[in-house]
């Protein structure tokens, strides 16, 4: 138990040149046509959902939709603003497309002991791993960021610029979020490389040993890439088109596909971490023993990384966008504190099983320690509760603040009421009824009343 | 490891002395025009690029796990925030007429005067010191960690008890005009 799993990376570094070449190529080709093919399907879906039929034009079954929407695109004028800061303007899209892919080289898409023969010569299914794997995703993530705050400062304009604000915090905040819950797999795996991760998740899967850990993940990451409902840099109904409304043809497209693959290497890192990787799901492998070896775990993997994308889909067709301030609490007061406890408890766990405690102790006693945070938490509401009351009760009898009345031009503009303000009531138009009955003995008009 | 090691690498020994001097050039050129630039926005982007330079020396000095946590922090967090203050106080676009301080010869004597004493404190300080090829490399995760917590954990825990303070110390300034208005 307490032996550290030593990162056997021995397979990787020894290819031959071209064949690095054919597995980045590959890695590319994958995702893009990950992309082509999610594009069409969550416009089908998001259709269906709605009882729509959806793209159905171009190819069998709409299939070609995004192919034709990237020829769209590339033909269509290149716009460059004046007020552009020119140069950033054109990296941005670069540099938001480009970290997007770089993720893709330490994804395992199969086992990495040789299993696979390229033109006679036996390779892991991975273009390359590090002894910090998940770092350097973690690290290409937090790079990408620059292209939708660039996007938005360099258009210069008051929208995109929103837009770029409200990503960095988003992405910011939920990053912690997300490297908290990856921690909880380190201390399980022993290891930040990949593959290793996937090696040791061969009779469980870390989704049923760290569910918490999972859904903060899934949470995370359907805000990191900024999709409903949290696609709030890119809110249409307050900021027009977010980071991206000053930016049209390839350069908009850049932005497209930056978000698509950018889901796509979430869906694979939670498939690595969590959902067994390139893993037989459970009833396959118990009675199939081959379906873990040769090209098989590509299936799987393409399997999983799909049905996550589905959930992306179906997370954008089922859910309103979030309001911001319930964005960032739910970012900074439930995932990251809830993360927090979970990775104590899991560590705790791990450190009692170290010491060789047996099961049922180590569930006493973290158990116990849970209880006892709950009960303490519980009893200091209920006392806190009767102190506002009592608060509450006091300030009754006095006037109420000045701070409480709402100001509709604060500081010279036309302001939104702050939390805990009303609005005034609204002043009504004074019922028609008494005119109505007039009109009627005259004739048809009171019908239009 | 050791099959690894066996293997020949990518750069050859001279080949990497030759790239760790050209990125360090390429590193402090970014990190002069960082000071020099008119531009507020590029300025930051200037200092992007000075840091990954530094990333980069450290993963040609092995260190990956010290590399990428650098991208991860320093590229991706800190330099985001900063931009992120820069956007709150609306950064305009093209020069800023009043992005020269008259503090500058003092702040290039000060900033002259902590690099020299950088320099010869880490070169006094391990002036004796060898490094065992022998063993795992140097700047391995489990290496890192190991003289992180074992030798260093003192002045690792000082340091986030100074992060700390900074933390509340920004949350005391912002209520404090919170309760001016």
């Amino acid at each position: 138990m307490i032996s550290l799993a030593v990162d056997d990376l021995s397979y990787f570094g020894r290819d031959p040149w071209w064949l690095v070449v054919v597995k980045a190529v590959f890695c590319f080709a994958f995702a893009m046509l990950t992309v082509l093919f999610s594009i069409v399907w969550e416009r089908k879906v998001v259709a269906w959902m709605q009882l729509r039929i959806g793209p159905n034009r171009h190819g069998p079954w709409g299939m070609l939709q995004s192919l034709a929407d990237g020829i769209k695109l590339m033909l269509k004028e290149d716009v460059v603003v004046k007020g552009a800061d020119k140069f950033v303007y054109v990296l941005a899209p670069v540099v938001a497309a480009i970290p997007a892919f770089m993720s893709f080289a330490v994804v395992p898409f199969g086992p990495a002991d040789n299993e696979i023969s390229v033109f006679g010569h036996r390779t892991p299914m991975q273009l390359t791993d590090l002894p910090v794997g998940v770092l350097y995703i973690l690290a290409t993530a937090s790079v990408g960021i620059y292209g939708i705050v660039l996007a938005g400062w360099s258009s210069g304009s008051t929208y995109p610029l929103l837009g770029g604000l409200r990503s960095t915090a988003q992405m910011i905040s939920y990053e912690i979020a997300m490297g908290i819950s990856f921690a909880a797999v380190f201390l399980y795996s022993h290891s930040m490389s990949t593959s290793q991760i996937v090696a040791t998740q061969q009779h469980t899967w870390y989704v049923l040993l760290l569910p918490v850990s999972f859904l903060v993940y899934m949470v995370a990451m359907v805000g990191e890439t900024n999709r409903a409902p949290f696609d709030l840099p890119e809110a249409e109904g307050e900021l027009v088109g977010g980071f991206n409304t000053e930016y049209s043809s390839i350069k908009f497209a850049m932005f497209m596909l930056a978000e698509y693959v950018n889901m796509v290497t979430v869906s694979a890192v939670a498939t690595t971490l969590f959902l067994g990787g390139w893993r037989a799901p459970w009833p396959i492998s118990t009675f199939w023993a081959g379906a873990n070896h040769g090209w098989w775990p590509l299936l799987w993997f393409t399997v999983k990384i799909q049905l996550l994308l589905f959930v992306f889909i179906w997370l954008r067709g089922t859910l309103p966008r979030m309001r911001y301030d319930q964005f960032m609490k739910l970012g900074w007061k439930v995932l990251i504190p809830v993360s927090m406890v979970w990775l104590m408890l899991v560590a705790s766990v791990r450190a009692l099983r170290n010491e060789n405690y047996d099961f049922q102790r180590v569930l006493l006693y973290v158990g116990g320690g849970v209880l006892a945070v709950l009960l303490i938490s519980l009893a200091a509401d209920v006392f806190r509760d009767r102190a506002a009351k009592k608060a509450e009760g006091a300030g009754q009898a006095g006037q109420e603040g000045p701070g409480d009345r709402f100001d509709p031009m604060a500081g010279g503009f036309p302001v939104p009421p702050k939390p805990g303000q009303t609005l005034p009531p609204v002043p009504r138009r004074r019922s028609r009824a008494p005119e109505a009955a007039e009109h009627q003995l005259v004739g048809k008009d009171g019908d239009d009343a | 490891m050791n099959l690894a090691a066996a293997h020949p690498g990518f750069l050859s020994p001279t080949g990497v002395e030759v790239a760790f001097v050209l990125v360090g050039l390429a590193t402090l050129g970014a990190a002069l025009l960082t000071v020099t630039t008119r531009q507020l926005v590029h300025a930051a982007l200037w200092l992007v690029v000075a840091l990954g330079g530094l990333a980069v020396e450290y993963l040609l000095l092995t260190a990956e796990f010290i590399a990428w946590v650098q991208v991860l922090i320093y590229v991706g967090s800190v330099v985001v925030l900063l931009l992120f203050g820069l956007m709150l106080t609306k950064a305009p676009i093209g020069r800023s007429p009043d992005a020269d301080s008259g503090n500058r010869w003092v702040a290039l004597a000060v900033a002259v005067a902590a690099a020299g004493t950088l320099v010869w404190v880490v070169v006094d300080a391990f002036r004796t010191t060898w490094i065992d090829l022998g063993g795992p490399a140097q700047g391995s995760t489990e290496v890192t960690g190991a003289i992180l917590f074992r030798h260093w954990v003192l002045p690792f825990e000082a340091l986030s008890v100074l992060l700390l303070a900074a933390l509340v110390g920004a949350i005391v300034l912002s209520k404090r005009t919170g309760r001016e208005r």
